[in-house]
């Protein structure tokens, strides 16, 4: 029989579906493959293994008993531990949720177990999601399956990792500055930000609220589409979630898979090019650029000059909303509590246990975000970065006049290796140079393979308006059906 | 000059409630100083005129009905607490008597 | 401290009081104001509580639209302007009691601005700016464990019960209310109770200083005629109208001893105490926290459109003091009048009777007369003086029918009060009622003019006005319980004078 690990989730569905695989067989390859490669990977932080039989036993006795499976029934997901389980060990990456058992699903984890899709585990992250290379994890760095001594990209280098391991065909990942796609870059794979409130944000653990958006990580990008398709629509636990139908995404995927993008007009973003970029990255993208022209696209040149700006607004909206946001990690109602003993006062109790709970990069954006909302800072800091937002919103509202969708490289370089960024934060800030402003507008983007830079994987960025994350998906799926998909050496 | 001392740090922490060790504030004040230089960038756009967005979203008037929907029980209220006592969750003695409500 | 205070007099003779105040109303809905867990009072610790009001992570708040509503009513009653587009914010601190460590509440985008309130003291309005009425949610309660009393000093361990938090909650903020003089704590007073009864008449919240559901601030400061205004001090923990009242006065005499003495006031929050009635100083101002107050990411804008509020001010009840105006009216009373069915705290309970069946003018005499007087006596509050508006309009219903006099309707009351029943039981069972049988009463009258004779002389002979001793004699052998009018038209027909 052919490797169940190495299907894609649309493949797969369609064995569960016509029988010709068991949704446990189909699990347990996963599980058994997790067994094998994880301990070199650590893409994982929490395999449920008995949760995943469990589920998957459900689809094959609900397709026994003749019920109707959804498009993604008896597929392995893998989720990053940023979404509550109910009963599954939740962290965020950080020692201060160690052990925490959530009493509540989020709604995105509802929505996977309603739709029969089977829940492998719980992905490593960044601690709180804040990191490009999942080193900031307080249960070790997840290792690129490219290279194990690179990194995986972050925050969602664990659900990028499993995919490219073969652990999992799906993973959910978030993206607050580009956590899904540039992990999603580095590793080869597909990684997709919904528009802002296009996904519910209820039971993701919140690091910045007005830029945290959960989506679709896969290997393909029809079935990043599908599971897109699963999670996505109105929740009204979320009061930011947009009240309308999911855009027609998969039928975008498979418009895009026949290769025609005649008559879509694409703009390279000005300030992406140039400067900043690998040259490796460049060239990789430049060639793909090439491939859409050939694929029927008409690509212009368009200049959003605010984009410089995105990267220190971000650094102030996110920090600041993160200072608050973490507040509530105080070892009183869940999770970690350091030195009650029975002597200290609270205030003491609870800084104690932040300082023992949260790592360096944590700490110091929070420390940032207090510092930006003080009051005597507050307008020049805080204050003058939400103008700056509203600067880079205008700037894609102009381009979306000139062009359907704006493509860039998702990131400027190539997975690096472990440890070569951790010592200047700032370094580590510049991996989300291309994928911030996305996040300030509150538009789709996605990266997808576009090629290799010195062996490693390049991805390419299609950024999209509000709501037309369809777009997206049909480029995308263009170029994906024009260069293929990457495989990364054995491990 | 630098965007931050050590003092303002010591009093970051503290306002954040994190008990950073003395190596620590030697670190962050550095750590710090360079990101808070680089994100006043933003201060070089002119943005007098512009209006701020808190929300990317268009959306205004998000409102429920007031209508009971079931919680929790106090067992799972309770099942991540480090420390409970009467069914209430136990913290130590509490020090500043007057927060403003 | 043992300084001795100045007389009141001389304080407001020498310094001129500014007051404000800051009031929070916890609002009667039937859930929270982010979660769908209920409001219900008196749940065993943590049984109303959800991932939202609990701030586990990864939770999310939604507005609750009737609260928004409510609040809105509040700000059309007084006379607020409803914004139209504001937001919530996040009020970032550390305490326990607060799950999420901030509380969404609203900073400078308030929901309802620049309104007023015309209050009456002593027969004069007069007008209480109101700056800002606004929504945010209530906190959990702590208690105290290892100290004396409960109190937070000396506490080994404390405990948190979070069915409270997330409770809605309205601040109403006044402007400074300067120029009220030696009335300022009487106009402190008179703002709350008013207040009081305009939230009571939207039937938004029970508003029980009580029971914490109305819970109240007083600003208070003093400068010299002529002076600027002075630096203010905040008082928590004002939990009765009757100390709204006490606190002001009590801070204005502290402050004006302090500056009497050369000092200067501290801009601080003081605690008023009830036993004492004094106030002693909290946390200093100066090192106030910095709230890093921003808008809340997780709630969108809210934007009243003005159908929405329109059809919401249309749908206002008449609010008490037009409520008074027309009663006043419908009753005939002057302001006199007026003013001391007021004073009495009558107005509804009048107006309860009259809706029983009574005439305005009787169901007044009786609260305002023989209710009060025992009211009065007893030190209790009128309302709580045993007999009810309906058992006052059965009362006179039996006057009305001629089955009491007035003096038997005393002593029915008298047993409605103790508690004996209905007045009609009570005047069956006391055997009370006006004896109109006029075989009975022909004899008690034919005994009294046998009895006297030259008082029955004088009247023949048309001294009509000695009639009076005779029908004073026949009250006496029927025990009252004869109708004086009656008996005197059957004393003159007996004695063949015409009335
Ligand atoms: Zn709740």
């Amino acid at each position: 029989m052919t490797d169940l690990t190495r299907m894609t989730a649309s493949e797969l569905a369609g064995l569960v579906a016509a029988g010709d695989a068991s949704a446990v067989e189909v699990t347990q390859a996963h599980l058994d493959r997790i067994a094998a490669v994880d301990g070199r990977i650590n893409a994982f932080l929490h395999v449920d293994t008995d949760g995943a039989l469990a589920a998957a036993r459900a689809v094959d006795e609900r397709r026994a008993a003749g019920d109707g499976l959804g498009p993604l029934a008896g597929v392995p997901v893998a989720v990053k531990d940023v979404l509550t389980t109910r009963g599954v060990p939740t962290t965020v990456g950080s020692r201060i949720l160690e052990g925490w058992r959530p009493p509540y699903d989020a709604t995105i984890v509802e929505r996977l177990r309603a739709a029969g899709t089977v829940m492998l585990g719980k992905t490593n992250m960044d601690e709180f999601a804040m990191g490009s290379s999942t080193e900031y994890s307080a249960y070790g760095p997840t290792r690129n399956p490219w290279d194990t001594d690179r990194i995986p990209g972050g925050s969602g280098g664990g659900s990028a990792a499993a995919l490219a391991a073969y652990e999992a065909p799906l993973s959910i990942g978030s993206d607050t500055g580009g956590s899904i796609r540039q992990p999603g870059a580095v590793t080869g794979t597909v990684g997709a930000k919904p528009t802002y409130g296009g996904t519910s944000r209820y039971g993701l653990v919140a690091f910045s609220s007005s830029l945290d958006t959960p989506g679709p990580c896969a290997r393909t990008v029809l079935d990043a589409a599908l599971l897109h398709q699963v999670i996505g629509g109105h929740d009204p636990r979320d009061s930011t979630s947009i009240p309308a139908p999911v855009p027609d995404v998969v039928a975008a995927a498979r418009l895009g898979a026949s290769g025609d993008l005649t008559g879509v007009k694409l703009g390279v973003v000005k300030e992406f090019t140039g400067e900043g970029a690998e040259p490796g990255v460049t060239a990789a993208f430049r060639e793909a650029v090439d491939t859409l022209t050939k694929l029927g696209a008409e690509i212009v040149e368009v200049s959003c000059p605010h984009f410089r700006y995105a990267l220190p607004a971000y650094y102030l909206i996110a920090p600041s909303e993160c200072s608050s946001n973490l507040a509530r990690f105080d070892g009183v109602r869940f999770g970690l509590r350091v030195g009650d003993d029975g002597n200290r006062s609270l205030e003491e109790v609870m800084s104690l246990t932040r300082e023992a709970g949260f790592g360096p990069e944590v700490k110091r954006r929070i420390m940032i975000g207090t510092y930006a909302l003080s009051s005597g800072y507050y307008d020049a800091y805080y204050g003058q970065a939400q103008k700056v937002r509203t600067l880079i919103t205008r700037d894609f509202t102009a381009a979306f006049t000139q062009v359907d969708a704006l493509i860039s490289p998702t990131t400027p370089f190539v997975a690096f290796p472990l440890g070569a960024r951790t010592s200047d934060p700032y370094q580590m800030y510049l991996a989300d140079l291309y994928t911030i402003p996305t996040n300030l507008y509150g538009g789709p983007g996605i990266s997808v393979p576009c090629g290799l830079s010195e062996g490693l994987p390049v991805g390419l960025q299609v950024m999209a308006p509000t709501m037309a994350d369809d777009r997206m998906y049909r480029v995308a799926a263009a170029l994906e059906s024009a260069v293929g998909t990457f495989t990364p050496p054995a491990l | 000059m630098a965007a931050i001392s050590r003092e303002e740090v010591a009093h970051l922490a503290r306002l954040s409630r994190l008990a950073v060790t003395e190596e620590e504030l030697d670190t962050f004040a550095g750590q710090l100083d360079v990101i808070l230089q680089s994100v006043a960038q933003v201060g070089e756009v002119a943005a007098a005129d512009i209006p701020p967005t808190s929300h990317s979203v268009p959306l205004t008037n998000v409102l429920r009905e007031d209508v009971v929907v079931p919680g929790l029980t106090p067992q799972e209220a309770l099942s991540g607490a480090p420390d409970a006592e009467e069914q209430r969750f136990r913290v130590p003695r509490i020090l500043d008597e007057d927060v403003a409500s | 401290m043992t300084t001795t205070l100045p007389a009141y007099d001389d304080v407001v003779a020498r310094y001129e009081p500014v007051i404000g105040l800051e009031t929070h109303v916890e609002l009667g809905t039937n859930t929270k104001m982010f979660c769908g867990c209920p409001t219900d009072f008196g749940g065993e610790p943590n049984t109303r509580v959800c991932p939202v009001c609990l701030g586990l992570p990864g939770s999310l708040p939604v507005a609750n639209k009737a609260a928004i509503e409510a609040t809105i009513r509040i700000g059309l009653a007084l006379n607020c302007s409803i914004a139209e587009w504001c937001r919530f914010a996040r009020k970032n601190y550390f305490y326990p009691d607060m799950p999420k460590n901030f509380q969404i509440s609203q900073y400078d985008e308030p929901l309802c601005v620049d309104g007023y309130l015309d209050v009456e003291v002593n027969g004069e309005t007069v007008r209480i700016g109101i700056e800002r009425v606004h929504l945010e949610e209530d906190t959990g309660k702590t208690l105290h464990v290892g100290g004396a009393t409960g109190r937070i000093h000396g506490a080994t361990e404390s405990l948190v019960d979070y069915n409270r938090a997330g409770i809605p909650l309205v601040e109403i903020v006044t402007r400074p209310i300067p120029g009220t003089a030696a009335l300022a704590p009487e106009v402190a007073r008179a703002y709350v109770t008013e207040l009081r009864d305009v939230i009571r008449s939207l039937g938004v919240s029970d508003v029980r200083m009580e029971e914490g559901s109305l819970r109240c601030d007083v600003n208070t400061s003093l400068n010299r005629p002529g002076e600027e205004w002075g630096t203010r001090t905040e008082t928590k923990n004002v939990n009765s109208l009757r100390s709204v009242e006490r606190a002001v006065r009590s801070e204005m005499l502290r402050q004006a001893s302090v500056l009497d003495a050369g000092g200067r006031i501290t801009q601080e929050t003081r605690h008023f105490h009830e036993d004492t009635g004094d106030t002693t100083p909290g946390r200093s101002k100066e090192t106030a926290t910095d709230y890093r107050y921003f808008p809340e990411p997780d709630l969108v804008p809210l934007a009243p459109d003005v159908a929405w509020v329109t059809e919401l001010k249309a749908a206002l009840p008449e609010l008490p003091r037009l409520h008074r105006r027309r009663l006043q009216r419908e009753w005939g009373l002057s302001d006199l009048d007026m003013q001391s069915v007021l004073n009495a705290g009558a107005v509804e309970l009048i107006e309860a009777t009259v809706a029983a069946g009574a005439t305005p003018a009787a169901a007044r005499k009786w609260w305002l007369g023989e209710l009060s007087r025992r009211a009065n006596e007893a030190g209790i509050e009128l309302a709580d003086v045993g007999a009810t508006p309906s058992q006052v309009a059965e009362l006179q219903g039996l006057v009305d029918a001629g089955k009491l006099n007035d003096k038997l309707a005393r002593v029915v009351l008298e047993g409605v009060v103790a508690g004996e029943g209905s007045p009609t039981e009570i005047m069956a069972n006391r055997n009370l009622e006006v004896v109109s049988d006029t075989g009975a009463l022909t004899a008690a009258v034919d005994e009294a003019i046998a009895a006297n004779p030259d008082v029955a002389d004088k009247v023949r002979s048309g001294k009509v006005a000695a009639a009076g001793a005779l029908v004073g004699a026949v009250m006496k052998t029927t025990r009252g319980q004869a109708d004086a009018k009656t008996v005197r038209e059957l004393i003159l027909e007996r004695l063949g004078v015409k009335g």
